[in-house]
């Protein structure tokens, strides 16, 4: 690296941040607890010998005796841990009082891992020979190289990098040069561990400028993207947006800005924020779409007071009957379009809170429109609104009847929203297809289209058959009868 | 206890006997009566390796839930944290710590880390004031946790996201941990074969972890032939799809967590007579869900239309072997017949609740809206319309189903094309944020950059090329005597599981083209043995491959891997490890951007 004298005074300077340690007990105290621990483990040895009534625990299923029950258990029981105990016992009382299974296997992960174990180990005999590639079972995880020099002042990259990996006391602070930390970055990498990657990392940004680090880090992928993984998760929002910046990488920026939105609660100040998104290197499409977003809350806070106070004050009809359940505010496109459609029908175009309005400013396809109005009005059993959604006049003046999401989809939606059957009937007969007129008609028991259509197809049989399902004596019973005895039509079978 | 462990080709009660064992050293640290604070998603992967009683042996007496504020009372010597390495966790734990402080008298702290301790969160307690307040803080590595003979998997939920989409390497760190800590329980494994990025870098560590323990040579004999390393991201499509095994719907409808299912409870209402409807329960039954269970080991990979008759013939069966009573007529006879009772009677219970489980599938699987979606996936899977706005996918945004559910199609349509034509995505995207709500946008960016939605670059679409060649169609599939893995998807063959059946015989040369489109390198990496380790394979006995799942696998893919471990003439038997058991909607659902 061909650096001036100047830039790498400003290393040297740079690092004047005060360094990171992870650990600043010295090793006296960790031995100490050594010694701590193995008397520790000698009691518990000798505890183990009379515990016996503990072990009548019940080792057969869930929920009993498993790890989330017992949470409960012990939580809720704040008496003596006796009574506890009786408690298990007599819950307990069904089930065989299994006898604990002693560890029967010597193997251990953490003698694989660990270099020592607590006295009276089955490796500790390997261990006081730790040359001796005895043992079964850990040899190829056997111990590194890096353990010999624990208490070494002059640790390398490798060594310092082992021994974070092992969470052990390690101070960053001789890494001064920018060199040397970049080396201890490389090593880290080059092992995979994210936690140790994460360390250094932390330890870089912390003692280097923000643009040297940047600009390190740009041909330093991996580490870069721990990174940003790592601002991601500590919320270091600043940072996060500057590093986009430099790396140029402008949709990201952009999204990750607008993420933010999430985490206000204030509607006001949220539509405040999301205008700051406005405008952002999102792409093209994404661009309209915050657009519209920031206008839909713009809305949705007009509606919301206006609406508010309409209701409290009791004057309007639609509210004093249809009480609103939630707040408009936030809710999607689609769901503030229904609730238009529902409290502002009648709206002229020129309030914010008319439909056609709303249609008009976010560009809702006629299907997506039609769909919203019709759950809204059914829903209010508004069946002259229903009716004047489908009908269309030409240019001659004659009417039609003509609806963008086929008139199946209609007959559905007003059957949930449990319209009468004339209506259904209506809209059922309008179905293009005579199969799925029929299908439709027999769901919903529309038995004058039924009827109606075998008789058009002239299907005898599915007219006698259609006959048992009607009610005996009904008018139509009647009317199938009249139409089966009539000597006009030339049945087809 | 774990018995099922133990019955497959290799002895998983081994690796948990392992990890048991390191939880009784860690709690033997810390002498006297002791308190556990839980990270509350880590009991359901604890539940697998220990039950609460080893914990008491232990003087364990109290357990809480990690929550805000202050610890309930407890009087014990020791308080100890196990939790994930996680931020937020770190904040309640130090807000634990200091309101106990000053509530009275001094208690030993102790902080057990999950897989693996984390700097990061040391210097956040730190920052926090409390870092010295631990006397122990230590790791402990569940890496792989066991869950069936055949299964192993580190529960991570968030490993897809951050292989796949933030590029972090940590949990492919732990999943090489795993596979050493594998290899020193059961052998150096020869042979390592991989496809994809991730699988590359999880055997560069291995071989470099390899390489830095010096010392000693492994003398295990290997008990694996190889290792098989997928990245989830080759195949994209299986998760989308709907699983059609019993227990890929159970987890498809119910959701299995930790091999533990909630059930609606109405179904197993104990039946008395007289007073039916009364007293129902309300609380969700709770099912624990294995191969310890006979009849569940038998059902659980056949395809859902073959378990009813399954059912019925056990049913008759068992309604014959309670009949024998009345032939039983010597005191022998009868005392034999006693004694075959309480078989028989788990035999009877665990009949029912499968009864009970088929039925609540079924109500499921018969709906008209089950059967449309399964036509529009079978549809795209085979190719057909994959191109054009599915007007089944619009239907379900303007009814607003759930999003999960059709950001799953949207997806599926797309990784069947691969990619969807930029007209086709913006008219989705439009429909999906005007419907669900403008802040969506983050979830479609992610799913783009996981490629799992994303528009078709240079107007290739090369899924037809993937699917004739690894003959991911199949028109004739038998779903109750299958002859090929495509009876989990009735017609679909999952693609992971053919690459794996590919590599077994005749090898993946014969596929190099098609290795080539899919994402990411495919190598071979050899592990040499000592000469005293070699295998010497006896005639007709099968190898025995782990095949590891980066990213994920579901249940389908395991029934798959499963039928053809069983095959006569297959050679080769699987044990499956994975990051996390999972589905299309908790997939999906890992990929959604929500407020931190």
């Amino acid at each position: 690296m061909n650096r001036t004298k100047g830039d790498e005074e400003e290393y040297w300077n740079s690092s004047k941040f005060k360094a990171f340690t992870f650990d600043d007990e010295d090793d006296e105290l960790s031995q100490l607890k050594e010694s701590k621990r193995a008397v520790n483990s000698l009691r518990d040895f000798v505890d183990d010998e009379d515990d016996d009534d503990l072990e009548r625990v019940s080792w057969s299923g869930e929920p009993v005796g498993s790890i989330s029950w017992s949470i409960k258990e012990t939580a809720g029981n704040s008496g003596s841990s006796q009574e506890g105990r009786e408690q298990l016992k007599s819950r307990n009382s069904f089930s065989t009082y299994a006898q604990l299974p002693k560890p029967t296997s010597t193997y251990s992960l953490s003698s694989f891992f660990r270099g020592r174990t607590r006295p009276g180990s089955f490796q500790s005999l390997s261990d006081a020979l730790s040359d001796v590639p005895a043992k079964s079972y850990a040899p190829e995880l056997g111990r590194p190289k890096g353990e010999y020099r624990d208490y070494s002042n002059d640790w390398s990259p490798s060594d310092t990098v082992w021994r974070l990996r092992k969470g052990k006391v390690c101070s960053l602070e001789r890494f001064r040069s920018l060199q040397d930390k970049l080396r201890l970055l490389e090593e880290a990498v080059s092992v995979h561990d994210g936690n140790v990657i994460t360390a250094v990392l932390i330890f870089l940004k912390r003692t280097l400028s923000k643009e040297i680090l940047f600009r390190e880090l740009e041909v330093r992928q991996v580490a870069l993207r721990h990174l940003i993984h790592f601002l991601k998760e500590i919320g270091d929002q600043k940072l996060l947006l500057d590093l986009f910046r430099f790396l140029d990488r402008t949709e990201e920026l952009a999204l990750s800005h607008y993420c933010e939105h999430l985490n206000i609660q204030d509607p006001e100040k949220r539509k405040e924020f999301l205008k700051t998104c406005i405008g952002l290197p999102f792409s093209a499409e994404d661009s309209a779409h915050i657009q519209d977003h920031y206008t839909l809350l713009e809305r949705q806070i007009i509606i919301e007071a206006n609406d508010r106070h309409l209701e409290s004050a009791g004057q309007t009809e639609i509210f004093r009957k249809h009480p609103r359940k939630a707040s408009i505010l936030n809710m999607p496109l689609v769901t503030t379009l229904f609730y238009s459609c529902f409290y502002h029908y009648t709206e002229a175009e020129g309030t914010f809170s008319s439909p056609v309005n709303l249609k008009k400013t976010f560009k809702i396809p006629d299907k997506q429109y039609v769909l919203t109005a019709l759950a809204a009005r059914a829903k209010l059993r508004a069946w002259h609104d229903v009716d004047a959604l489908f009908t269309t006049k030409n240019w001659l003046g004659y009417t039609k009847k003509r609806a963008p999401i086929g008139f199946h989809r209609v007959v559905e939606i007003l059957h949930k929203n449990s319209a009468p059957v004339q209506i259904l009937q209506e809209y059922v007969n309008l179905v293009e297809d005579v199969d799925t007129k029929l299908n439709l008609a027999t769901k919903f028991k529309c038995h004058d289209v039924v009827i109606d259509t075998c008789r058009d197809l002239k299907d005898r049989q599915q007219l006698l058959a259609y006959r048992s399902k009607v009610d005996k004596g009904s008018a139509e019973e009647e009317k199938i009868d009249a139409i089966l005895n009539s000597s006009q039509i030339r049945w087809k079978n | 206890m774990a018995a099922h462990l133990s019955y497959g080709r290799v002895n998983l009660n081994v690796l948990r006997e392992a990890v048991r064992r390191e939880l009784r050293e860690f709690l033997d640290k810390c002498a006297g009566s002791k308190a556990i604070v839980w990270d509350e998603y880590l009991t359901g992967p604890f539940g697998l390796i220990a039950q609460y009683s080893l914990l008491k042996e232990h003087e364990v007496e109290k357990m809480f839930t990690l929550k805000g504020s202050r610890l309930p009372t407890a009087d014990v010597k020791n308080i100890i944290f196990f939790v994930r390495p996680r931020l937020e966790l770190m904040d309640i734990i130090a807000e634990n710590v200091l309101s106990e402080d000053r509530r009275g008298p001094a208690r030993d702290f102790h902080i057990l880390f999950v897989p693996r301790r984390s700097l990061l969160c040391e210097q956040r307690l730190k920052d926090l004031g409390v870092l010295g307040s631990f006397i122990h803080r230590e790791e402990y590595s569940l890496d792989l946790i066991p869950f069936d003979g055949d299964l192993l998997s580190m529960e991570s939920e968030g490993a897809f996201k951050e292989c796949y989409l933030e590029s972090d390497q940590t949990s492919l760190y732990h999943a090489a941990k795993g596979l050493m800590t594998l290899q020193a329980l059961y052998g150096t494994i020869p042979q390592i074969f991989g496809k994809g990025e991730c699988a590359r870098q999880v055997a560069n560590m291995m071989i470099r972890m390899k390489r830095e323990f010096t010392g000693s040579q492994n003398s295990i004999f290997p008990v694996f032939d190889n290792l098989l390393l997928l990245d989830r991201n080759v195949d994209l499509l299986t998760p989308l799809a709907t699983q059609l095994t019993y227990e890929g719907l159970i987890d498809e409808i119910y959701g299995i967590q930790n091999s533990y299912v909630k059930l609606p409870p109405e179904k197993f209402a104990p039946k008395k007579q007289g007073d039916a409807g009364k007293d129902l329960p309300t609380e969700a039954k709770k099912l624990q869900l294995n191969s310890a269970e006979e009849l569940y080991a038998e059902i659980r990979d056949k395809n859902f239309n073959a378990v009813g008759s399954v059912l019925s013939k056990k049913a008759k069966v068992i309604s014959a072997a309670f009949e024998e009573r009345h032939n039983a007529k010597t005191v022998g006879e009868i005392k034999q017949f006693v004694s075959q009772l309480p078989h028989m009677q788990a035999a009877r219970g665990s009949l029912a609740n499968h009864t009970s489980i088929a039925e609540l599938i079924k109500d499921v699987t018969t709906s008209e809206d089950f059967f449309d979606k399964l036509t529009v996936e079978q549809e795209f899977m085979s190719g057909i319309d994959t191109d054009k706005v599915n007007s089944y996918i619009e239907d379900c945004i303007a009814q607003k189903h759930p999003l999960i559910k059709v950001l799953r199609l949207v997806c599926l349509q797309s990784v069947c094309n691969s990619g969807l034509k930029q007209k086709v995505l913006d008219y989705y995207k439009r429909e999906i944020l005007q419907t669900y709500g403008y802040e969506h946008i983050l979830t479609l960016y992610n799913l783009e950059k996981a490629g799992l939605l994303k528009p078709q670059m240079g107007g290739r679409n090369n899924y037809p090329t993937i699917r004739k060649t690894l003959r991911l169609w199949m028109d004739d599939v038998n779903e109750q005597n299958p002859t090929d893995i495509s009876y989990v998807y009735s017609g679909y063959a999952p693609l992971s599981v053919r690459l794996a059946q590919l590599l077994s015989r005749p090898g993946w040369r014969s596929i190099e083209e098609v290795l080539r489109i899919l994402p990411g390198p495919h190598f071979e990496e050899r592990q040499p043995l000592p000469t005293g380790l070699q295998k010497k394979r006896q005639p007709g006995e099968n190898r025995v491959t782990l095949i590891f799942f980066l990213g994920g696998v579901t249940f389908a893919e395991i029934a798959a891997l499963r039928f053809l471990s069983q095959l006569e003439d297959g050679g080769t038997e699987y044990v499956i490890a994975t990051t996390k058991l999972m589905n299309g909607a908790s997939w999906i659902e890992s990929l959604m951007e929500k407020p931190f």
